[in-house]
Parts: C-alpha cells; structure tokens; sequence
C-alpha cells in the first residue's frame, strides 16, 4: 500500500511543487529529493522482485467500470519506473537552474510531476484499461509541456500536433483494451500474458494487434507518425530529455514489450513490427545527420534508435529481446545526456546550430566531457554500455537464420554509423575544432526556421531564461552539468561491469518473452562476427565524422510527406467545416427552434401513425365550469400571444397561459408543480421584459407568408403534443417505480413529499447535475452578454475615433 | 417602474418572499415545497426589489455576487454527499440524525444555485444599457 501512494505521489506533488517555485525560486532543486527517494523506494522493490519474483497489488478504483488499480512490479515494469524517477531526478535539478527566474516556472514544474505520476502508471499498471488512462496522461501532459512557450505560435501548432497523433493511438489502445476484455474476458496484462496465445488465437486477435501497434507506433513516433517527434523540440530542452527522448516516446516500445506474450503470435505482428522499425530506424538517422539544430540532430537519432528497438522486440527472439533491454537502458543515458548537454550549451550560447558552434572544450570543460562521453556511447565505442546494446543487437540478428534477419543486420549496421555520426555531431561537434565566435544572437528562433525543411515548426528559444544573455560563454551552475556528466558516466560504468545488469535484464526478458531467459553481459565475447561488425561500423564512424559536411550537405531529402498528409487532412477538415457549418450554425435562434421543432414533427408524427396501439381515445370527464373557465383563459391567453401588436402585450398573453397551466396543475393534484410553474412564469415574464425592450416592435418582424408558414408549424407541433397527451393518457402506466417511490419516500427518504424526496434522496445525483447544468448556463448568459457590451463599447470607440 | 405606491410595496413584499422561500425550503421534504421552489420565490424576492429599486440596490441588498451564490450553493450541495463516504458508504446517501439529514442540506445548496442562476440572468440583463 506504501508503494501504491509512493507511485501516485508525483499527482500529489504536482501542484505544492508549483507553489513552491512561486514561493521560493532557488529552492526548486529541492524537488528533486522527492523523485530521488522514489528512486531508493523502487530500486530496493526491484531487489525483492528479482530474488522472490514478481507482485501484484490490487485495489478497487471504479468497481462499476471493471476498472482495478492494479500495479504489477515486476523487473520489466521496475527498469522503466527507475528510469522514469531516475533520469526525472537528474532532470528536475537540471530545470531548476535552467529555468531559474522564468515567469511561469511553477506550472512547468507541476507538469513535470504530473507526468511523472502519469509514466509511472504506465510503466507498472497491469490494467490494460488503467493503463490507457496513465497513457492519455502522459500525451496529455506532454501537450501542456511542448506547448509552454504559449505565446509562440510554432510551440503551439507542434504541442496540438503530438496531442493529435498520439492521441489517435491512445484511442486505438481503449479500442484494443475493450476488444481484449471481450475476447479473452480480462485486461489484466499478467493474466494475458500468461494466457499465452489466446488473443492470438481469437479471430479478433489481428485486429487487437494492429490497434496496439498503431498506438504503441503513434506514441513512439514511428514512421509514418514520426514527424510530431522532431516538432515536439519546440519543448524546453529539459522536457525534450526527459519526455521526448528518455521515457513517454519509450512507452510506445514498452507496450510492444508488454503486449508480445499475448500478440506475438498473430501473423502480423512480426512483419509489421519488424518492417516498420527498420523504416524508422533508416529514416531517422538519416534524417539527423543532415540536421544542423542540435535539438531536432537529437530528436531524429530519437527516432532511429526508438526504429532499433522496435525492431528488435519484433524480431523477438531471446537475444534480440536481451539486446533491446540493453539498448534501452544505454539510450535513455547517452540521449538523456546529449539533450542535457544541448541545453547547457543553448543556455551559454543562444543558439544550436552547430555549424555556428565549436572549441567550446575551453569555456565548458566539464560539459564537454559529459557531452564526449555519451557521444562515444552513442557511436558504440567499447567499454561503454552504448557497445554492450548494439553487439548485442548484433548478435541476434546474426544468429535469426533467415535471409530478411539479415536484411535486417544490414540495415542496422549503416543506421548505426549514422546514429554514431549524429552523437559525434551534437556531443563532440560544439566543443571540438576552432573557437567560433557568436555574433551574440538573440535567441535560438533565427536559426531554426532553416533548420529542416517542409512544414517546419520553427524551434522557439526556451524562455526568456537565457534570452538576456551576454559575455562569453562559461560553465554553467553544477545542476546543469552535473546531470548530463552523472548520465554520461553511468553509461561508462554499465560498460565497464555490464555484468551487473544480468539479473534484471533476464527478469525483464522473462516478462517479454513468457520464459525465462538467462543473460550473460560481458565486454568480450571473443572474436565473434558481431565484434568484427561493431569495428567496422566504429571505422564508418570515423570516415563519416571527417566526410561530416558532405553527409549533411546531401541533397536527396527522403520528402517522404507524412507530415504533410498531416496538415492536409488538417486543412480538408477545415475546408469541410468552413462549407458545413455556416447553414447549420446560423446565428439565428428562430431557424434552430424551427429546424428542432420540424424535427420532432416529422419524427413524432411518424413514429405516431406507424405504432398502432395508441388510441387517442378521450377519457370520461366531467368538466367543471370553472375548470371550462381555466381552458378559457389559457386559449385565449394563446390567441392573444399570437394577435398580439406590442411585445409587452404578446409578453404578458404568454404569462396568461403559463398561470393558466399551472392553476390547472393545481387542480389536478400537483401542488409542487404549480408552485414551481407559477414561479417560473412569474420570472420568464420578467426576464422576457428585460430581453425585449432592445427589440423591435412585432408587426415589423416578418412578412405574411413568413408568418403563415411559422403558423403551420406552430399548429403541427401543438397537435401533436395534443396528440402524444391523450396516447400517454392510454397508456398502461401501472409500472412499479411509482409504487416503489411512494412506498419508500417516508420509510428511507424521512420525507412525505415523495417529489421532493426523489429530487433531493432518490435521485439527488441527477439533481446535482441539473443544477449544474443551470450554472452552466448562467455563466453562459453572463459572458454572452458582457461580450456583447464589449463589442458595443468597442463599435462606440471606434465610431468617436472615426469622427475626430 | 418609479410609483411610489409599487415602491412602498416591494419594500414590504420583499422580506415576506424571502420569508416565504425560507418556509416553502424547511417545509418541502414533506408537504409541498423545497429548494427549486424557495429559490425561484427568493430571486422573484430580489427581482421585485431590483424593478423597484434598481439593480444597484438590489445587488447591495444580496451583499454577495449572484455568482457566489452560485458556487457556493454548488458546493454545499457536493459537500452534503461527502458525510456519507466518511462514513464508508457511496456518495451521497444520505445521512438522518434526529429528523434533520443531508438531504436537507443538499436543498439548501439547491435553493441558492437557483437563486444565483436567476438573478445572475435578471440582473445581467437588466443592467444591459
């Protein structure tokens, strides 16, 4: 249970963190105690889980819903709640100073609190369903925290942009999460998995699979969804490191982990998760080397390594899944890192371009180093965890046997001369070479604008943070190297003892795989073939980094256009609308009311005439005269509305057949109605007052045929209420709800008004909807008529300026 | 609407509505009555009072917003479904202790949503120049 609240606690701090910012800036490191002792909370859960096996906790959220927050701890879910705290700790104190002074640095750290809770529902929900509401979480964050430079309409366009394509996946996940639960009766992921091939066995099975694919591609930014990745870089650089690199664009290849017990199986899984991660893999390394902003250099190796690993779980033999463990675990330290080391040199700087940057090794020693270290990560340079991964990448498609697995090894051996190439770039390229000096621009926007092409959001310069810079650049505050140096570093460490991974990776395989699988990590393994393509992807490395400039000068640009499918579907939905809504959305309350109450004619009558049970038959009454005298009024009350020459005449009619009615109420037993029905009278005619001393007066209104056909309908819809009331008189109303509420009202409700106990008691929930719904509408009025006195004052204004 | 005689009257009508609404919110769990009643006769209270007055007086004499009304009148009648999941069951059964109940408290919140809503309308509208 204490773990239950530590995993929703980043929810929790969420808005006192916000708080604190405001109230004491240079105390926000501080917040990241808190994601630090999560850190110590799940490490040590993770040493439970890998020496006595997995848990799950349970406990009821919606009964009703089927839906259970369940956390399932076990070591697959564990790596990624600790890369989540973890790279979220170092990420939180690397905010503090980089966002020091910034206006709106309070809401920014909720969000990133916010997201934290979010992933860390994802990474250990074992409810299909719970985890779909964690999943919206974090697009729905992400959203908020692309778009925190409001004010720039690129950061705006690149925030509803990711919201609306991962957005998309998220609701094929609900899809695929309903089909499961009808298919296999549950949607507890462990129970699935332990199903084994019941889901791929459904006939529905390809269908819950493409819909998981489709979310889990949509979220990790696989081609052709990848575009939203690299737009997404108009972020703060600390968001892009932690969200758009180091976790939520994991979450999509998490799922494919977590989902491939119970899918692997189906026929399409292979090919397509194969197929469309290669796709990636080549589209967004090459992508990034031809970059020159170092952000958007990193967002596209983002997007190739994420194709690498998709790849991998789709080819899903052990060591593949072994190797996308590891490969994992190595990017989210190496592009963490870079991401880090990009902003710190962004911070100094004022821009990222890296043609404009260089010899900074000088000026920033210490994030130079952190920047070098994960770059040779990145190029998979021995002893570092980088290598470890893709050996063991390398690996696995050796030993597939089949000639498209060495299609495969093919294809990730160019990606990753090219994903070495773009870690030189943006890790070594700044601080390497000639000191460049920078003709101090204002900001990182000048630049951007040209940094890619098509439809490019230009990336806004973070804040006014570091807008006010000036003077050489320098080492920034520790909470800002420090990060990227810790990542870095432990890059190193991983691979110089990649040893000490073996237990948790086996334990994670195991849960991907559905068996257990041994692992054993080392720095060499011999001379292997794998050795042999790791030297010479290190050698393309090397000719790359010196043919650096022709490589990013190459003209053939892959104009793959999904972005612009994108836009134009964007704009076809527009232009739909623009065609659409101005009949419909007329602006005139008289065609709506006619346009609902022709409907119901038409619906009413026809649903009249077709049942033939309904007999309109009179029942006996015996009327008495001041009864006669009621109908008297309300008819004339009628006539007179509609003869009427004044609105105040036509106004007070109308009053007229409202007491009317209700004096009939009163007559027949509904003393609460009445009261209600004079009350409300009594104000609509007050309110009709105030609303039709601004109009003209009737007679002017409309022309006769205008008036007759308003006429027409008016008798249409009167005679078939008429019609409907003495049906429902007719009709057998001997249900047992009355008697139940009649029976109980006193008993249960203590009340002998049995209308008034249903309001308040029996139905009270309905209630406090409605009042809800008139509050609604009150604030509704309000605002509708202080913009309308807006615009008033605004004409007045502008008429005396007009005059002068 | 400035007859003396209208004025005098709403000067005395208006305490008596308010009255009324009160009697017509205690009276209504068991003879007719509640609060979607007692908070139509209580805005007709402070309509009369505004056509006589004008709305400036009229706002004086309600010492708060029609819009706080509003949210508080939403809130006491959230607030009275709470007694029941402190006490473990689900939210908003309700709760007896010695004929008075939560239910009760949730008309009260009822009275002055509705309340708020009409005099937010009338008050608004009136004021439109």
């Amino acid at each position: 249970m204490t773990l239950l609240l530590l995993i929703l606690s980043p929810f929790a701090l969420a808005l006192p963190a916000a708080w604190l910012v405001r109230r004491a800036p240079r105390a926000a490191g501080l917040l990241a105690l808190w994601p630090a002792l999560l850190v110590v909370a799940l490490a040590a859960e993770l040493r439970g889980v890998l020496a006595s096996g997995p848990r799950l906790i349970e406990r009821a959220w919606a009964p009703s819903l089927g839906l259970t927050l369940s956390i399932n701890l076990d070591a697959l879910g564990l790596i990624f709640a600790l890369l989540i705290t973890g790279i979220g700790t170092l990420v939180v104190l690397y905010a503090s100073r980089y966002l020091d002074g910034h206006p709106q640095a309070g809401p920014f750290f909720a969000m990133l609190f916010a997201f934290m809770g979010a992933m860390l529902g994802v990474a250990l929900s074992d409810n299909l369903l719970t985890l779909f509401v964690f999943w919206e979480l974090t697009g729905f964050t992400s959203f908020l925290l692309i778009g925190f430079d409001h004010e720039q309409a690129g950061s705006r366009a690149a925030a509803i942009q990711a919201l609306i394509v991962t957005g998309a996946g998220g609701l094929a996940l609900l899809a695929a999460g309903v089909l499961a639960a009808l298919a296999a009766g549950t949607t507890s992921l462990s129970a699935l998995a332990a199903s084994g091939h019941v889901l791929a066995a459904h006939p529905a099975g390809a269908w819950i699979a493409a819909l998981v694919l489709l979310a889990a591609f949509t979220k990790s930014a696989q081609t052709p969804f990848h575009f939203w990745l690299p737009n997404a870089m108009a972020a703060p650089t600390p968001v892009s490191a932690y969200l758009h690199s180091a976790t939520m664009v994991k979450a999509g290849v998490y799922l494919i982990a977590r989902t491939s017990p119970a899918l692997a199986g189906t026929a399409i899984w292979m090919p397509a998760v194969t197929s469309v991660g290669a796709l990636t893999m080549i589209v967004g390394t090459y992508r990034a080397v031809q970059e020159t902003d170092l952000k958007r250099i990193l967002a596209y190796s983002t997007v190739g390594a994420l194709g690498i690993l998709t790849m991998l779980l789709g080819v899903g033999t052990e060591a593949a899944v072994v190797a996308a463990l590891v490969y994992l675990l190595a990017h989210a330290g190496y592009k963490g890192a870079l991401f880090l080391v990009a902003g710190a040199v962004d911070h100094e700087t004022g821009t990222r371009d890296v043609t404009m940057l260089g010899g900074l090794r000088r000026a920033m020693p210490r994030t130079a180093i952190a920047g070098g270290l994960a770059a040779l990560s990145m190029a998979g340079v021995p002893l570092t965890l980088g290598f470890v991964g893709k050996d063991a990448a390398y690996e696995a498609l050796l030993h597939g046997g089949t000639p498209w697995f060495t299609a495969l090894l093919a294809l990730l051996v160019a990606a990753s001369v090219l994903m070495g190439l773009a870690g030189l770039l943006a890790g070594v390229g700044p601080f390497a070479g000639q000191h460049i000096a920078i003709p101090h621009p204002s900001g990182g926007a000048d630049h951007a604008a040209d940094a890619g092409n098509g439809p490019v959001y230009a990336a806004a310069p973070d804040g006014p943070a570091h807008a006010g810079h000036a003077g050489a650049p320098h080492e920034p505050a520790w909470a800002m190297w420090a990060p990227p140096l810790l990542l870095a570093s432990l890059g190193l460490a991983a691979g110089l003892a990649p040893a000490l991974l073996n237990g948790a990776v086996s334990s994670a395989a195991t849960a991907v795989l559905g068996r257990p699988a041994p692992v054993e990590l080392a720095i060499w393994h011999g001379v292997t073939p794998a050795l042999g393509l790791s030297l010479i992807t290190l050698a393309g490395v090397y000719g790359a980094w010196f043919a650096r400039g022709a490589i990013g000068r190459s003209a053939w640009h892959p104009g793959l256009g999904f972005e612009r499918i994108y836009t134009g579907a964007l704009a076809a939905l527009d232009a739909t609308s623009r065609v659409i809504a101005p009949p419909l959305h007329s602006a005139s309350l008289r065609s709506y009311v006619m346009a609902i109450v022709l409907t119901s004619i038409v619906v009413g009558g026809v649903a009249l005439t077709m049942s033939s049970g309904i007999q309109a038959v009179a029942p006996e009454v015996h009327v008495l005269t001041y009864e006669a005298l009621i109908v008297v009024i309300i008819i004339s009350g009628a006539l007179a509305a509609t003869l009427a020459k004044s609105t105040m005449a036509a106004v007070l009619s109308l009053g007229a057949v409202g007491y009317g009615v209700a004096l009939t109420f009163l007559e027949f037993g509904a003393p609460d109605l009445a009261m209600t029905q004079f009350s409300v009278e009594t104000l609509t005619v007050v309110i009709y007052v105030l609303v039709f001393r601004h109009f003209r007066a009737l007679g002017a209104l409309s022309p006769r045929l205008v008036r007759l056909r308003d006429a027409s309908i008016a008798i249409g819809i009167g005679t078939l209420i008429a019609t409907l009331v003495l049906a429902v008189a007719t009709f057998d109303t001997s249900d047992t709800l009355r008697e139940y509420f009649v029976e109980h009202a006193a008993p249960l409700g203590h009340g002998l008004n049995v209308v008034n106990v249903i309001l308040v008691d029996f139905r009270g929930f309905d209630t406090l909807g409605e009042i809800t719904v008139l509050s609604t509408a009150a604030i509704g009025v309000r605002a509708l008529l202080l913009l309308a006195s807006a615009g008033r004052r605004e004409n007045a204004h502008a008429r005396k300026e007009a005059k002068p | 609407m400035t007859s003396q005689i209208f004025r005098a009257g709403a000067r005395v009508l208006m305490p008596l509505l308010l009255l009324f609404a009160v009697f017509l919110l205690l009276r209504g769990h068991n003879q007719p009555g509640g609060g979607f009643v007692a908070g139509l006769v209580s805005a007709a209270a402070f309509a009369l009072y505004a056509m006589a007055f004008g709305t400036e007086r009229a706002r004086r004499a309600l010492q708060v917003e029609p819009l706080t009304l509003l949210g508080a009148g939403l809130l006491i009648a959230l607030g009275s479904g709470l007694p029941a999941v402190l006490r473990g069951g689900p939210f908003m059964t309700a709760v007896w202790a010695d004929g008075l109940g939560t239910p009760l408290v949730f008309d009260v919140g009822v009275c002055l949503v509705v309340t708020g809503v009409v005099l937010m309308m009338i008050f608004s509208l009136a004021e439109e120049p």
